[in-house]
């Protein structure tokens, strides 16, 4: 089968608008976590957003004008990062836009603009504009699949690459912090009203975020970045337990682990990127999962202390800092961790380390009880 | 590989329709009350169904009446059937619904029960519940029903994960309007091949969705 690579990258996060700048943030211990009040309730939440002014600075530069929405100019401003970088181009029909998100524009049901069409609430049409802007020849593919999303997204544009459909996908995956998922979570008791926890003994919930990131996916050699990996594997699986709540055992996660290997059963993954939402479920079922996987000893992190939850941006934004990380030979601190509190042996990387990493497993789960996994190895 | 569709449920204007063959005709009564009819005339008995919003209802429906005596579930092991769907709207019928319970500041009340309907994925966890499936999952949106898309991920589904078929479709719910393709994608290996099932193509496809 032929060789697929995730290649140049973007972030866009309360922690800078490039890759770059979000890694070495990661590595001065910064989080885009603050308390601030919200919605029309004017309740206190932690969350992390990305600052209206600086998105306009940024749109305005990049010449984005009022008909794009707010999540349409990030990811205008991400994805046009990553055609600048790559010398890729939309108008080719070799190329692809595959975007990820859970709930698009959905701001758009509360605060309808004059300039946009509410058709834009459909994510195809949020989709379409997008791709538009770059005119693209080819229909963009939305991926929805709650929080794995950007991993399955990811994983897709891997399998149509293989079969020969594209040689370049340009993945984006987006989602802001709005009061639509700001009051549905907390309808749940699923938000920490302080910086969240991942694998700690006293995690007790989610932050949102917002974010949103895109990778290159391609399978040729001439397109590689100087972070790029090689994708040898990915899979998904359903828990086939209940709507929002994980099985207990990590059943779900562990097959779409034991899938990703099972072409690759000699490899132990240097490192582990997880999902870590902080919630006292979801972390407890990944330790299991990991644990019966055989992964007791790999350092594992989460990036949720330092981004919240981004849901669908997030399986894309994590994938780029744990290949940027790999690609330094670096461990980056599970942030918000202090003391172990998952029953499932794990190893939670508890500060910033050099070390060797040579593949890196990534993990998501989400409602619906989906879950993913990638394998990667660096060049 | 040779891809097979051994069974498909189409629900359109309040009509379903399995295998060629009209269970329940056109009616003008709304999407709830066709739903409930729906449930009853395939005599389910799953009272986790009437906690579900309509396109969990939808979905799961077509595909119960795509799998009724289709042998389905017997041929393929429970961890090696995909789950493929694609609709317009999302979850954008129930998003309203979430909404609409936090525009006001004096009566804000949103409801666990509705957010967790707000992903497009939740059918596929309906049916994987269900039936206990737990193969590879994906959700696509898309403009309208496209063959060229499900094909294209069948067959990717089918040939680059460990599935051996897929319950795909489309399933979309917006503003009252239903409609719904559900079908059986099985890999037509030798024992298979013996139940002369028509090859999946996009001609079928095209012909079914009509």
């Amino acid at each position: 089968m032929p060789e697929v690579f995730t290649s140049y990258n973007n972030i866009i996060s309360p922690l800078g608008f490039t890759t770059k700048d979000n890694y070495s943030a990661l590595l001065n211990n910064q989080s885009g976590i603050r308390s601030k009040s919200f919605g029309k309730q004017n309740d206190l939440f932690c969350l992390a957003a990305i600052d209206d002014n600086r998105i306009n600075e940024a749109s305005l530069n990049s010449g984005i004008n009022s008909n794009y929405t707010k999540l349409e100019s990030l990811s205008i401003l991400s994805i046009k990062d990553v055609l600048a970088q790559s010398g890729i181009s939309l108008k080719n029909k070799n190329t692809l836009l595959i975007y990820s998100t859970t709930k698009g524009n959905v701001d758009l049901l509360e605060n309808s603009k004059p300039s946009i069409p509410n058709e834009r609430t459909y994510l195809s049409k949020m989709a379409e504009a997008i791709g538009n802007y770059f005119e693209a020849v080819n229909s963009p593919l939305v991926v929805s699949n709650a929080c794995i999303s950007g991993l399955l997204a990811i994983i897709v544009a891997k399998r149509m690459i293989s079969e020969g459909l594209y040689e370049n996908i340009i993945v984006c995956g987006g989602d802001l912090v709005t009061e639509f998922t700001v009051s549905g979570f907390k309808s749940f008791n699923a938000l920490s009203n302080s910086l969240c926890k991942p694998f700690d003994a006293r995690r007790d919930g989610i932050n949102l975020g917002e974010a949103v990131s895109t990778i290159l996916i391609t399978g040729n050699k001439n397109h590689l970045s100087a972070n790029s990996a090689q994708i040898l594997s990915g899979a998904s699986a359903n828990d086939a337990n209940h709507i929002s709540g994980p099985s207990r055992n990590g059943d779900g996660l562990l097959l779409a682990i034991q899938r990703t290997f099972a072409q690759h059963k000699h490899i132990l993954p240097d490192t582990i990127n997880a999902h870590g939402t902080a919630t006292p479920y979801n972390d407890e079922m990944e330790s299991i999962a990991f644990e019966r996987a055989g992964l007791t000893q790999i350092p594992v992190n989460s990036l949720k202390g330092y981004y919240g939850h981004t849901l669908g941006a997030a399986g894309v934004l994590e994938t780029v800092i744990a290949l940027e990380a790999a690609h330094h030979n670096q461990l980056i601190k599970s942030a918000g961790f202090t003391e172990h509190g998952v029953s499932g042996k794990i190893s939670v990387i508890n500060e910033h380390k050099k070390t060797t990493i040579d593949t890196v497993l990534k993990t998501a789960s989400g409602f619906g009880g989906c879950n993913a996994a990638a394998l990667f190895a660096k060049l | 590989m040779e891809i097979v569709i051994s069974s498909y449920c189409r629900i359109k204007n309040n009509a379903l329709i399995v295998n060629g063959k009209s269970i329940q005709l056109a009616k003008q009564d709304s999407a709830a009350f066709f739903l409930a009819e729906t449930y009853k005339i395939l005599g389910l008995n799953y009272p986790k169904f009437h906690k579900m919003d309509g396109l969990c209802k939808l979905g799961l429906l077509a595909t119960e009446a795509a799998l009724q005596n289709s042998g389905f579930l017997e041929r393929h092991t429970l961890d090696k059937i995909g789950i493929l769907m694609a609709n317009k709207a999302s979850s954008l019928e129930t998003d309203r619904v979430h909404q609409q319970s936090i525009s006001d500041k004096e009566k804000y009340l949103p409801s666990p029960s509705v957010f967790v309907y707000t992903l497009p994925n939740i059918v596929i966890g309906e049916i994987a519940i269900k039936h206990k499936i737990t193969g590879e999952n994906a959700f696509f949106v898309e403009p309208s029903f496209n063959t060229n898309l499900m094909l294209q991920q069948n067959n990717l589904m089918l040939k680059q994960s460990e599935v051996s078929a897929v319950i795909s479709g489309w399933v979309d719910f917006d503003n009252g309007h239903m409609d719904a393709l559900i079908y059986l994608a099985e890999i037509a290996d030798d024992s298979i091949k013996k139940l002369n099932f028509k090859p999946l193509n996009e001609e079928l496809l095209k012909q079914l969705y009509q």
